[in-house]
């Protein structure tokens, strides 16, 4: 249950980092860290407009997307506390999990019949479909390295010990950072600050939302990426240090996950559209290599 | 009898009487000529009522002869259309016919070019408007605006994409329309008159306040000290600074490299403040008036814009180092909107959007006035043609304004006569004409001042550079994406209310 409230905990507070973090690199002083966190209260209060073309999906979707992420931060382990739910082959349950809640996401956007979030859901799909396989070729080399299959067991069985294992484990992190950059529509894919209709992927599908359930969309955005930021802060955290430094060396790992990327969004330009595919296939090859490193190395 | 007449200097004025008026088949025959070389450029063509016909005027601007020819022609019919000759011409007899219902046939699209239909039947709705469009299963249409997203003006973009790509785009504008020449015209006094002039377009306030002024002077034919027109071509060298160094900012917003964008905002405000230190406005309103000013620059002042143009200039030559050097950035630049210098020369393009694609076009060295005629200027071109080539262009543009200003600033040390004060009561010569051009950030404005027998102004015409450029905007986006429309058009940044008028 401990890691399941902190990977809550953690949610609420990296939006705020990576605002903080972008306007501090820019010469700004910025909002305060729970700004978002008041913008997210007023929005609860406020009633949804659903438009009148919409159908039931349009109402079901945020709060899927929502119930989909939160399911699958059951599933994050923290050190050797162990995770709420713990399966053998559970991040292929992650996977389709956070899948399903976007695929509830793109009917919607289709549901409203703009023009705008049929292009932003068609973008949307194509970058979920193609960072799929990197991340399952991610996970499979980690249990392939720690010969378990869940979550749980994989992430308290890492050790980077040797010089080896720790060029792996440096590729898989920079794995994982990207997948949740794409993953959370987030630079270099998408530019979740731009006002623009023609050029935003995430943005442009949610659109339509207002009050109660653009509030569900956007905690749904914090929590997914938290579970990224989570699994490397795991994987660093030792299982046998006492639990109150490891649950302090865990938020801590976790906020400069946050300052991590708000500097990465500060100090580079947004890819072009076309050239995201090219991107993203990139990340499956280097999972590839992962794959192909750990496999000769272990001989098998 | 001579055709046209052929002027060297501008602004410049000259009575009606002394016009010639050729048959239409002459004039036809005279500007197909004149705008066949590559330098040659059609300045404006318009109509004035003249009793129960239409007097058509026409100014054609050569860049490499560095002169301008006057040509006009009389009727009410039907005419036949040059626009399948001369393609540049396709906007001029579109908003003629608009104004005056004159059919010109052959004319390939005669789309209105402010009013959803024409200016007689505006009642038409918006709503009902016949985009092009294509008939097909795999192409999609993408409507945006005319309200935008962003803090911008109003204007329709009608997109027919494959997928992600641009097969063509329609833009519908007209929705800022203020009737900004009827405004100009009639029942007007002076002051009113400059106050309108300033407000055509919000970002040129001082370039468009410049032409009204230069036209006013040209037609009096009063004398004015040489630094009254060296304090002009500073303010406007300042808008060019400002302008440049926020459209900058702009661009980087568009790719979402904050860093350029927050230092080129700040950059900015520095160029901006200082024309508020000069005039208490920051866009230069109330600072350019006709026959003189109120705010004379001199002693404190001119250190403080010397300083702070050096401050505003340290730090923006090394961000834009930087920023035009960076692979995520070039890669989002260079070879996106590409427009050619041959297409760049067919739709008569103006200003930047012509130098951009290796058009030495710059009414400050084709046919400067009098106060770009005491130095010696050389415009920046490039010849890429792509959003890269407009930044770069941006870029040098800053530096060289810099440079202006500050070797004007030193022409007005040795420079010590007292400026009048404006004059707003001067009576205009009668049946003139006169007409004033200036290179704004841009490009080419051109006001022109027809009086009628009272010496009243019987017609006002302008002319915003955004009305040839808004067609190399449609060049750009062909066969490029759709998501890079938003930095192809920040690339441009043209003028929807300079258009609408």
């Amino acid at each position: 249950m401990l890691n399941f409230i902190l990977v809550l905990l953690s949610a609420l507070l990296i939006p705020g980092i990576i605002i903080r973090t972008k306007s501090l690199c820019s010469g700004r002083k910025g909002p305060g860290l729970f700004q978002p966190l008041r913008d997210v209260r007023v929005l609860l209060m406020k009633g949804s407009v659903i438009s009148p073309v919409t159908t039931v999906i349009f109402r079901i979707a945020p709060s899927l997307a929502m119930a989909t992420v939160i399911t699958a931060s059951m599933l994050i382990p923290m050190g050797r506390q162990g995770a709420v739910i713990s399966f053998a082959g559970d991040f292929v349950f992650f996977s389709y999990l956070l899948a399903l809640g976007k695929f509830f996401m793109i009917l919607a956007a289709l549901d409203t019949g703009s023009s705008f979030e049929g292009m932003g859901a068609n973008r949307e799909a194509l970058y979920s479909m193609l960072v799929e396989p990197a991340f399952l070729l991610l996970m499979g080399t980690f249990a392939m390295f720690t010969g378990y299959t869940s979550f749980a067991d994989i992430f308290s069985h890492l050790n980077f010990g040797n010089t080896f294992t720790l060029i792996a484990g440096i590729i898989c992190f920079y794995l994982l950072i990207q997948i949740s950059m794409i993953e959370n529509s987030r630079l270099p894919v998408d530019d979740p600050k731009t006002h623009l209709e023609l050029t935003m992927v995430h943005e442009v599908m949610v659109l339509d939302y207002s009050g109660f359930d653009l509030a569900l969309v956007h905690m749904a955005t914090w929590i997914k990426f938290t579970m990224f930021g989570a699994l490397i802060s795991n994987s660093l955290v030792p299982p046998d240090w006492h639990i109150a430094w490891q649950i302090l060396l865990f938020l801590g790992l976790q906020m400069l996950f946050g300052i991590m990327i708000g500097l990465m969004e500060s100090f580079r330009a947004r890819n072009k559209m076309m050239k995201n595919p090219q991107f993203i296939l990139s990340l499956t090859a280097i999972a590839m290599m992962a794959f192909a490193m750990v496999l000769i190395f272990m001989n098998k | 009898m001579k055709d046209t007449i052929t002027i060297s200097q501008q602004p410049y004025s000259l009575s009606l009487n002394e016009l010639p008026i050729p048959d239409y088949s002459v004039f036809c025959k005279v500007v197909t000529h004149l705008l066949s070389k590559e330098a040659a450029h059609c300045v404006n063509y318009f109509a004035v009522p003249d009793k129960d016909s239409l007097l058509f005027l026409c100014l054609i601007a050569n860049d490499e002869a560095h002169t301008i020819d006057i040509l006009a022609h009389k009727g009410g019919g039907p005419l036949a259309s040059l626009t399948p000759v001369i393609p540049a011409l396709h906007i001029f007899e579109r908003e003629i016919h608009e104004n005056y219902g004159v059919q010109f046939e052959g004319h390939p699209w005669l789309k209105p070019v402010r009013f959803a239909r024409d200016s007689n039947g505006n009642s038409y709705p918006m709503d009902d408007y016949p985009f092009y469009s294509i008939d097909s299963h795999e192409l999609h249409e993408v409507g945006v605006g005319p309200v935008h997203a962003g803090v911008i003006e109003p204007g329709h973009f009608r997109f027919l994409c494959n997928g992600e790509k641009v097969l063509h785009l329609e833009i519908q504008l007209g929705y800022q329309h203020r009737g900004v020449e009827k405004l100009m015209g009639e029942g007007r006094n002076g002051l009113q008159r400059a106050v309108c002039a300033e407000n055509i377009a919000g970002d040129t306030a001082v370039g468009h306040s410049i032409a009204h002024a230069s036209a006013l002077e040209a037609l009096t034919g009063v004398p004015l000290p040489v630094n009254l027109y060296l304090e002009r071509a500073i303010a406007l060298e300042l808008e060019r600074m400002a302008m440049h160094i926020g459209d900058t900012a702009a661009l980087c917003t568009d790719v979402a490299y904050q860093l350029g964008q927050v230092v080129n905002e700040s950059l900015r405000t520095i160029v901006i403040n200082t024309t508020q230190l000069w005039c208490g406005n920051r866009f230069g309103k109330g600072l350019i008036r006709p026959f003189g000013t109120h705010y004379p620059l001199s002693g404190e002042l001119t250190s403080r814009v010397k300083k702070n143009l050096k401050e505003a200039m340290k730090r923006f030559l090394p961000m834009s180092d930087r920023m035009l050097s960076m692979p995520s950035l070039l890669a989002r630049y260079e070879g996106i909107g590409i427009v050619t210098r041959e297409q760049v020369v067919s739709i008569g393009a103006v200003g930047m959007a012509a130098r951009m694609a290796g058009l030495n076009r710059d009414i400050r060295h084709s046919h400067p006035d009098e106060a770009y005629r005491t130095i010696h200027f050389y415009p920046a071109v490039r010849d890429s043609g792509d959003v890269m080539a407009r930044a770069l262009l941006r870029r040098m543009e800053v530096e060289a304004s810099c440079q202006l200003i500050l070797d004007m600033l030193t022409l007005l040390e040795q420079e010590k006569a007292e400026l009048p004060l404006p004059d707003y009561s001067l009576s205009l010569p009668p049946d003139s004409l006169s007409f004033s051009m200036v290179e704004g950030w841009r490009g080419e404005i051109c006001h022109t001042i027809l009086t009628d027998s009272q010496g009243k102004i019987r017609h006002y015409k302008v002319k915003d550079p955004s009305l040839h450029n808004w067609m190399a905007l449609t060049l750009a986006v062909r066969d490029q994406e759709i998501s890079d429309f938003p930095v192809c058009n920040k690339s441009f940044n043209l003028s929807y209310c300079g258009h609408d008028l």
